[in-house]
């Protein structure tokens, strides 16, 4: 399922709300927790799983293409851990 | 940041009541569980998939006890971060 699909089934199954506020909520939901990690702040959502940054050290790297070393520096990538439920969920 | 807050901020962009906004939250939330539990992945451009993942049978060992114990097959879900997400953060 892609977001243009979520969009579509969240405006079906609430027939007050317009396309346009249903693309809103999703859009809203995700912008949201990519900001709330940008700024360095963890996100837990009950029942589904939470995310948090997670630090990678500088390494070092090689170009595939020339095999010459090359050093990656450290940085922070997104994590996402999923809840008790939701592992529960995909099991069943 | 929590639930409530990703609710209040749709009261606050959408124009619906805050019941109606945390009922959103959790009926897009509902959906995702449901589309995973089908073994189906969802994604979502710019922030990145969730996919199902299927383990195979292996050992384990309690590490108190250091009893070896087999570990069932089972499925997990995995997030793969998009390039935008990750370029977001640092």
């Amino acid at each position: 399922m892609t977001k243009a699909q979520l969009i579509e089934k969240l405006s079906e199954q609430v027939p007050t709300l317009t396309k346009r506020q249903a693309e809103v909520v999703v859009n809203t939901i995700f912008n949201g927790i990519r900001t709330a990690l940008a700024k360095g702040d963890k996100i837990e959502i009950r029942g589904f799983g939470s995310f948090r940054l997670r630090n990678r050290r500088m390494k070092e790297g090689r170009n595939p293409k020339t095999g010459t070393t090359v050093s990656v520096p450290a940085k922070r990538v997104p994590f996402f851990k999923a809840g008790k439920e939701l592992k529960e969920i995909v099991n069943k | 940041m929590r639930k409530a807050d990703l609710a209040t901020e749709i009261y606050e962009k959408v124009g619906v009541s805050k019941k109606e906004a945390a009922d959103l939250v959790e009926l897009v939330l509902d959906t995702i569980k449901g589309i995973l539990q089908k073994g189906e992945s969802f994604k979502i451009a710019g922030f990145g998939n969730f996919v199902v993942r299927s383990k195979g049978p292996r050992k384990g060992r309690n590490p108190r006890t250091g009893e070896e114990i087999g570990i069932t097959p089972r499925r997990v879900v995995t997030f793969r971060p998009s390039q935008i997400f990750k370029k977001y953060v640092n």
